[in-house]
C-alpha cells in the first residue's frame, strides 16, 4: 500500500502492526478502540496472522505475554478502564523482560467515566500503571499517519530493549479520518531473540520466562540490571518536536490531538504579538526533560494543555526543576478545550511580562 | 438534483464510506424542496460519528431527527427508539435511514425489512470510497455490499460514489476514481445513482463527469 488512504486513527493502527510485522492481536471491544480489535479481526485471518478475541482484558494481556515469550510480535488495544484491567498482566511482562505492544484510546474517567477523549491515563502510562518497579515506553502519535510511524518504532522499541511500548492516545485520535501513507518498514538492527521459549529442538538449554524470584537480594539485583536499561532508553530515545521555540516567551506544551489544537492556538498568539511556541512530547517515557530545559533559557513562563485535571504539568515542573511558572489549561471528562480557551489562559498570563 | 426522490432513502455501505454526510445532505435537499423530511438514524454500531452530531442544523431546516435518546451521550447502548416505526407508519412523509457501517451495521435494518420491502417505495444506495483501507478494489465493495444485503434482507438500487481524501480531496482524486466506480456498478449490475463532491470542487469537474451531486461537510471537524 504505497498510496494514500482515508484512514481513521483506529484503522491505522493495525495497519501499522502487521506491516512492523505483528502476528498476533488479542483484543476487547470499547469504545472508542474498538475499531482496531473489528480491523485485525478482518485482516489477521487474511495474512496467515491471529486475531483473538479474549473473554476479558486480563485474558488478552496475558494472550500477549504468552506470544511475547515464544518472541512473537504480539499487540493488546484497550480504552482506559480496560488498560486499568491490564495493569497486573503488563507489570508481569515488564517484570519478565518481554517486548509487547499496548494501545491506550483513552476516554475519560476515572470509573467507567465516558467513551469522549480523554487524556487523564497519563499518570498511570508514565509511572508504571501496576504494581513495582517498572516504565514503559509511552509513545504518544497526534496524527494519523504518525500513528503509523510511532507503531512500527513501538515493535522495534519493545524489541531493542525488551521491554513493553505503550502507544498513548485518545478518542479523538482513534476516530478521525486523515489521508495517510503506509510506507515499507524498515526494521533498526535488532538482537536475536534467544532467550524466547520457542523450542530447543534438542540444540539448547531451555529457557524460562518468570517474573517470580523468592530471594529478595536476586529480586534487586534484577530490578537493578533492568533500571540501567531505562537509563539508556532515558539516554536515547526522547524524541520531541518544537514549535516555534526559538524566541518562545510563553512556551506551550501538549501532547497528542491537544497538541494539535494548542499549535492553532500557538499561530494566533503569534498574530497577535505573543511570542508563544510549542513544545510537544513525542515520548511521555522517557520524558525529553532538555528540551523543556533548552526552552526555559527564553521562557518566561509554561502553560501545559491536557485533557486531564493536570497530569503531565508535575513532569514539566521537574524537567525544569521549577525554574519558571507552569500553569494549565485543562478540560477533562471528555471535554475537549478550544483554541480560544488555550489563547485566553496565554494572555492572562502574557499579561503579567 | 441526483438525490433520489422515492418515498424512502436508505444510505449503507462501508464504515467510514461518508453514509451519514450523504444523508443528512439528501434531507437537507428534500426539506428545501418542501417536503417533510425524517431522518432515521439506525447506526448502533459507532458511538462517535453519527446523524446526531447534526441535530441543531436539523432543528433549524425543521427536519425530524429520529434517534436513541441515549446517542452521542457517555451511555450510548446498541438501541433504537421506538419512533423508528413511524418513519414506515407515516408515509406522507420523506424518510431517509442512516444505517451503520459494514454488515454489523446493516443488521439493525434488518428488524424493519418487510415493512420496506412491502411497501416498495424505496432506493437503497450503496456508499463507497475507494480510498478507505478495506474497500480499496471494486471486488472488496461488491462483496460488502452483498453481505450488507444479507443482513439487512434488503437490495441495492444504486451506487453513491464518495471517494475522498477528506482535506486532501481535490477534482483528480474524484477523476481517478471513475474506474472504481464503474467496476463496483458493473459489478453489482447496479446504476451510478449520483456522484458526491464537494461544493467548492463541483466547478472544476465541468462536464467531466455524469450525475455530479454537490454536497457540503456536515458533523464533527476537531482541528
Amino acid at each position: 500500500m504505497a498510496d494514500k488512504v482515508l484512514v481513521k486513527g483506529n484503522e491505522a493502527l493495525g495497519e501499522a502492526a502487521i506491516a512492523a510485522g505483528c502476528r498476533f492481536f488479542f483484543g476487547y471491544p470499547i469504545t472508542p478502540q474498538t475499531e482496531l480489535s473489528e480491523y485485525m479481526a478482518k485482516r489477521m485471518p487474511k495474512i496467515g496472522g491471529t486475531f483473538l478475541q479474549a473473554e476479558s482484558e486480563i485474558a488478552a494481556i496475558n494472550m500477549v505475554l504468552g506470544a511475547a515469550s515464544a518472541g512473537a510480535r504480539a499487540m493488546t488495544s484497550s480504552s482506559s478502564p480496560g488498560i486499568s484491567l491490564k495493569g497486573e498482566g503488563i507489570s508481569y511482562i515488564a517484570g519478565s523482560d518481554l517486548p509487547a505492544v499496548i494501545v491506550n484510546i483513552q476516554r475519560g474517567g476515572p470509573g467507567l467515566g465516558g467513551i469522549q477523549p480523554s487524556q487523564s491515563d497519563y499518570f498511570q502510562a508514565t509511572k508504571g500503571g501496576g504494581h513495582g518497579d517498572y516504565h514503559l515506553i509511552v509513545l504518544a502519535p497526534n496524527s494519523v499517519q504518525e500513528i503509523v510511524s510511532l507503531t512500527f518504532d513501538a515493535f522495534d522499541l519493545a524489541d531493542l530493549y525488551r521491554m513493553p511500548v505503550m502507544i498513548l492516545g485518545d478518542g479523538m485520535l482513534g476516530q478521525m479520518m486523515e489521508p495517510v501513507v503506509f510506507p515499507e518498514h524498515s526494521e533498526r538492527v535488532l538482537p536475536e531473540k534467544t532467550w524466547a521459549t520457542n523450542t530447543t529442538k534438542g540444540l539448547r538449554k531451555k529457557n524460562i520466562i518468570n517474573s517470580l524470584y523468592i530471594k529478595p537480594d536476586v529480586l534487586e539485583k534484577i530490578n537493578f540490571e533492568r533500571y540501567a536499561r531505562y537509563a539508556e532508553v532515558e539516554k536515547k530515545e526522547a524524541r520531541f518536536e518544537g514549535y516555534l521555540l526559538e524566541d518562545a516567551e510563553l512556551v506551550i506544551t501538549a501532547y497528542g490531538a491537544t497538541s494539535r489544537i494548542s499549535r492553532n492556538a500557538v499561530n494566533a498568539l503569534r498574530e497577535k504579538g505573543i511570542k508563544a511556541g510549542l513544545l510537544r512530547p513525542i515520548t511521555l517515557w522517557p520524558f525529553p526533560k532538555e528540551a523543556y530545559q533548552a526552552a526555559a533559557k527564553t521562557a518566561k513562563a509554561f502553560l501545559t494543555v491536557e485533557m486531564s485535571m493536570g497530569q503531565m504539568i508535575e513532569d514539566v515542573r521537574l524537567a525544569i526543576d521549577c525554574a519558571r511558572p507552569v500553569h494549565f489549561c485543562g478540560r477533562t471528562g471528555g471535554m475537549i478545550p478550544t483554541p480560544g480557551e488555550i489563547e485566553a489562559k496565554a494572555e492572562e498570563i502574557a499579561r503579567a511580562f | 438534483m441526483y438525490f433520489p426522490q422515492k418515498r424512502i432513502t436508505i444510505y449503507a455501505g462501508h464504515y467510514g464510506s461518508g453514509k451519514t454526510n450523504l444523508a443528512v445532505n439528501h434531507a437537507l435537499a428534500l426539506r428545501r424542496e418542501g417536503k417533510r423530511v425524517k431522518i432515521l438514524d439506525l447506526d448502533i454500531v459507532n458511538p462517535y460519528f453519527r446523524t446526531k452530531d447534526s441535530e441543531a442544523l436539523f432543528r433549524r431546516e425543521g427536519i425530524e431527527l429520529i434517534a436513541s435518546e441515549f446517542a452521542g451521550t457517555n451511555v450510548d447502548i446498541p438501541a433504537i427508539p421506538a419512533a423508528a416505526q413511524s418513519a414506515f407508519d407515516d408515509r406522507e412523509a420523506s424518510v431517509i435511514i442512516d444505517v451503520g457501517g459494514d454488515d454489523s451495521g446493516a443488521l439493525a435494518l434488518g428488524r424493519y425489512q418487510r415493512a420496506i420491502n412491502d411497501e416498495g417505495d424505496f432506493d437503497m444506495l450503496l456508499v463507497v470510497n475507494r480510498f478507505r483501507p478495506l474497500a480499496r478494489t471494486p471486488e472488496d465493495a461488491a462483496e460488502i455490499a452483498r453481505s450488507i444485503e444479507g443482513a439487512s434482507r434488503i437490495r441495492f438500487t444504486g451506487v453513491a460514489a464518495n471517494s475522498n481524501l477528506g482535506g486532501e480531496t481535490d477534482a483528480e482524486t474524484i477523476l481517478s476514481s471513475e474506474e472504481y466506480t464503474k467496476s463496483v456498478s458493473a459489478l453489482l449490475g447496479l446504476p451510478v445513482v449520483y456522484r458526491a463532491v464537494r461544493e467548492d470542487l463541483r466547478e472544476a469537474l465541468g462536464n467531466k463527469l455524469e450525475r455530479i451531486q454537490p454536497v457540503k461537510i456536515t458533523g464533527k471537524i476537531w482541528f
